[in-house]
Parts: C-alpha cells; sequence; structure tokens
C-alpha cells in the first residue's frame, strides 16, 4: 500500500511535466495564475524575493491562506514547509494539499535531518543542486525533484549550475562500470539500488523540475533545453510588471521552448522583468540550506 | 501508421514509449505545423486541463485538431484528454473540443489524496490495472457511446465512433490492452 501510494504520487509528478508551477500569495493571483496556463499553483505568504528582503524566520504560511487558494483554483495546489518540520508537513497533509515543497527558501527547521517523507501520504517535491541531493532526498521519499537556483533573485545563473551539475553526473553513471556503481554510491552518501536505476535509466527516478531564477520566456527555454522536465517560477511572475503576460509568454515557452522564433514573439512587450539580485550582492545563500 | 501524441503538456512521452512497444510510430504535436503532417491516429495524454485546452486556443490548433476529429481522425484521450473531448463538464468547468456525447466530472476523486490504483475490465478483453490520477469520470454517456469499463459503479472508459477516452492512465503501467484497442480502431 505504501508503495503504491508513492507511485501514485510520482505519476502527479509526471502529470505536471511540460508545465510551469507559478508562486502566488493571494486567491486572485492564483486565478491570474490558472488562467494563463499554470498547471500548479505554489501557494504562500511571501514570495521568496519579498522573503530575501524581509529576513528574519521563514515559516509555512497560514492554512486559512493556502485554503482560499485550494477553493480559488482547480488545479493541483502546492505549499512549503521548513526543511525538516515534520510537524509543518502533517498541518498541510491534514488540509490536504496536493504536494508539499520542503523548501530551502524557508528558514530550515533541522540543520541535519530531513523530513522522512515515506511516513507521509501527500508527495514531496524537494530541492536539490548535484546527483548526490536529489538521490538523498528521493531516499527520504521525495517523488519530485527541482533544482534549487537561488530562488528570489532573478538570476538564473544557480538554476544553469545546478541542472548542468545533475546531467553531467547522471551522464557519468551511465557510463560507468558495472562493479564501480558500489564505490559512487558511497560517494554520493545515496543508495546503491538509486545509483543503478540512474546507470540503466539514464535518468533519475522522478520528475526533475527547474526551479529558482526563472524570470523570462527565454530563461524557460535555457532550463528545458539543459534537460528540466518542467520549470517553477516564483518571483519571476509577480515581481514583474504585467503578471499575467509574462505568465502565458512563459507557459508557452516551456511547450515550445526549441522554437526560438516563437520565444522572439513571446518575448515582446513583456513589460519590466523583475529587478533581481546578482549572486555577489546576495546575504544569505538559500541553495545551501539541506544538503 | 503513424501516431501523432499532442504534446502541449503532460505526460506523453509515456504515451509514445508505450506505442514503442507496440511497433507503432509516433511524433509529437507542439504547434499548428506539426498537424500538417499526415497521421492515422491522435493521442491527447493526461495533464492539466485547462493548460492543454488554453494552449489549443493560443497556439492556433484548436479548430484544426477539431476538424479533423469530426472528418474521422481516431483520437485517443487520457484523464485530460477525456475532458478536452467531453461535450459537456459538470460545474461551471469550460469545456474544449466538444466532439463527444459524455458528460464529464473534473477531478472526480478529489485531491492528491483520493488519487488510487485498481484492477477492472476494460471492453469485455481482460481485467487490467488502472491508475486514476486526481482523475475525472463520466457520468453520462449519451447517442451512440458505448461504456467500456466502470469501477465501483463509475464510467471509466467510452468509446464513441472514432473518439475513445479513459480516466485512468494505462501509459503509467506496463499493460498494452487499451493501446491496442484504440490501434485497432485505425485499421
Amino acid at each position: 500500500m505504501k508503495n503504491e501510494r508513492y507511485e501514485l504520487n510520482k505519476n502527479l509528478a509526471q502529470m505536471l511535466k511540460g508545465g510551469v508551477i507559478m508562486d502566488v500569495t493571494t486567491p486572485e493571483q492564483a486565478r491570474i495564475a490558472e488562467n494563463a496556463g499554470a498547471c500548479a499553483v505554489m501557494a504562500l505568504e511571501r514570495i521568496p524575493a519579498d522573503i530575501r528582503a524581509a529576513g528574519g524566520v521563514s515559516r509555512m504560511s497560514d492554512p486559512k491562506m493556502i485554503k482560499g487558494i485550494q477553493e480559488a483554483v482547480s488545479i493541483p495546489v502546492m505549499a512549503k514547509c521548513r526543511i525538516g518540520h515534520f510537524a509543518e508537513a502533517q498541518v498541510l497533509q491534514a488540509i490536504e494539499i496536493d504536494y508539499i515543497d520542503e523548501s530551502e527558501v524557508l528558514s530550515p527547521a533541522d540543520d541535519k535531518y530531513h523530513i522522512d517523507k515515506t511516513a507521509f501520504d501527500v508527495p514531496f517535491v524537494c530541492g536539490a543542486k548535484d546527483l548526490g541531493e536529489a538521490l538523498r532526498r528521493i531516499s527520504e521519499g521525495a517523488s519530485m525533484i527541482r533544482t534549487k537556483g537561488e530562488p528570489g533573485t532573478g538570476d538564473i545563473v544557480q538554476a544553469v549550475r545546478h541542472m548542468r551539475m545533475m546531467q553531467s553526473e547522471i551522464r557519468r553513471i551511465a557510463s560507468l562500470a558495472n562493479d564501480e556503481l558500489y564505490d559512487t554510491a558511497k560517494e554520493l552518501q545515496v543508495p546503491f539500488e538509486l545509483v543503478k536505476y540512474v546507470h540503466e535509466n539514464k535518468k533519475l527516478p522522478v520528475v526533475n523540475f527547474a526551479a529558482g531564477g526563472v524570470a523570462t520566456p527565454a530563461d524557460a527555454a535555457l532550463m528545458m533545453q539543459l534537460g528540466a522536465e518542467g520549470v517553477f517560477v516564483g518571483s519571476g511572475i509577480f515581481k514583474s510588471g504585467n503578471p499575467a503576460k509574462r505568465a502565458a509568454a512563459i507557459v508557452k515557452a516551456v511547450t515550445n521552448y526549441t522554437d526560438a522564433k516563437l520565444i522572439a514573439e513571446l518575448s515582446e512587450d513583456l513589460g519590466e522583468a523583475m529587478v533581481g539580485i546578482n549572486e555577489e550582492e546576495i546575504e544569505i545563500l538559500m541553495a545551501e540550506r539541506g544538503k | 501508421m503513424k501516431i501523432g501524441v499532442l504534446a502541449l503538456q503532460g505526460a506523453f512521452i509515456e504515451h509514445r514509449e508505450i506505442l514503442k512497444k507496440l511497433d507503432a510510430d509516433s511524433f509529437e504535436i507542439r504547434s499548428k505545423e506539426d498537424l500538417k503532417q499526415s497521421f492515422d491516429g491522435l493521442i491527447i495524454p493526461g495533464g492539466e486541463s485547462t493548460v492543454q485546452g488554453k494552449l489549443l486556443r493560443e497556439l492556433d490548433m484548436f479548430n484544426g485538431v477539431k476538424d479533423m476529429i469530426q472528418d474521422g481522425l481516431s483520437v485517443y484521450g487520457t484523464c485530460a484528454g477525456l475532458l478536452l473531448l467531453a461535450k459537456r463538464i459538470e460545474g461551471n468547468e469550460r469545456t474544449h473540443l466538444e466532439v463527444m456525447d459524455i458528460t464529464a466530472v473534473r477531478n472526480a476523486y478529489g485531491r492528491q489524496l483520493g488519487s488510487f490504483f485498481t484492477e477492472a475490465s476494460f471492453a469485455g478483453i481482460k481485467k487490467i490495472p488502472m491508475t486514476f490520477i486526481r482523475a475525472p469520470y463520466v457520468k453520462e454517456a449519451r447517442g451512440n457511446a458505448v461504456v467500456l469499463a466502470t469501477v465501483e459503479g463509475k464510467i471509466v472508459a467510452v468509446k464513441q465512433n472514432n473518439m475513445l477516452v479513459t480516466a485512468f492512465h494505462p501509459e503509467l503501467n506496463d499493460d498494452t490492452t487499451v493501446h491496442r484497442y484504440f490501434l485497432n480502431m485505425l485499421k
């Protein structure tokens, strides 16, 4: 039964592929996102750019606010809990959230252990910046992975770095001899079976999205061409000049990510993109939370 | 035999993999341009019906696809694909291609916690695995629409002329019964 639930949870991520998951803070934003073609929304009180600006401890959102968003849209609704905060995750499961993001965007609640996600019926997505992190989260029960990127910056460089790192490690493992896989499992600190799966299938055992820093249709197309199966957009939409138009443009860019002519059209007159911060200017590197 | 798989969003690769197992050629349809190729059947995959419906319209493919189906192109829709083909969807839900005489209920089993796996008989052929992910079901099949499968009294597979729909996802399991049934409709 437990195993069947895990399969169903991986299956939901498969249905999200080729889509865009958007951060929203109000029912109204959720409706804008749904109308723009989001395949799911992430309900949170403050988008990463504002979390960054506000500083202090950042926690799970008010369940009432999340429920308001669940009522406003018909697509799946996700929400974030702090790394290691299994009680927040229990609360999100109690309100029947469709996916929990155990997220480095919030302040970590545990600096050593992640949540034992196998103890839950609702699915989890987790961030990773390399293959080892991704497989460790999967062994803890994550049924979907996303790159960490650097949330709330509007800077794509870290998402690119994390996706390239994952893909190149997958290619390396695919090329190893069978008897070399045991040592790789030790080196990555992950179960041998997961390394074997990557070796045989040349991909992660779960769906892998890009996240953290996507701000333009071209950013989304870049991540898809680098091997992402879909895209999370956080601050990039509702911190921009024309959220509805930008959101719709990013959705189309993800579907036709190799059609440069279309992406050129989509990139016209989108208004102001979010301002963005370069990684050298950042005080807190969220991607360094939870390894 | 060549099958076009609508690849706007969702689990289209899984359908292509099953078709490959059955030695049927397939290609992805992402734009109006892709519809110009010649093909014998169309699969509309699972995903979010709101997203696929919107992209069909905005990428200017809606009328082309609808005309092809009305002119007799065989089509198979899973989950979101079922919703795209239905003439009616319960509640205030927006309908899309409106070609099949069925009334569907969207998210009929609730949120992800309501997703489930079961086995049931399909088209009197045999019992097959059925995976339901935030699935719809069919409340009513009208005209010459034929019910091919039910689960706990709810209609989950229907055929009408050149159109086949399932509320579940055979592309997520190893069994190829439903895809073989669809390929036989093309002959």
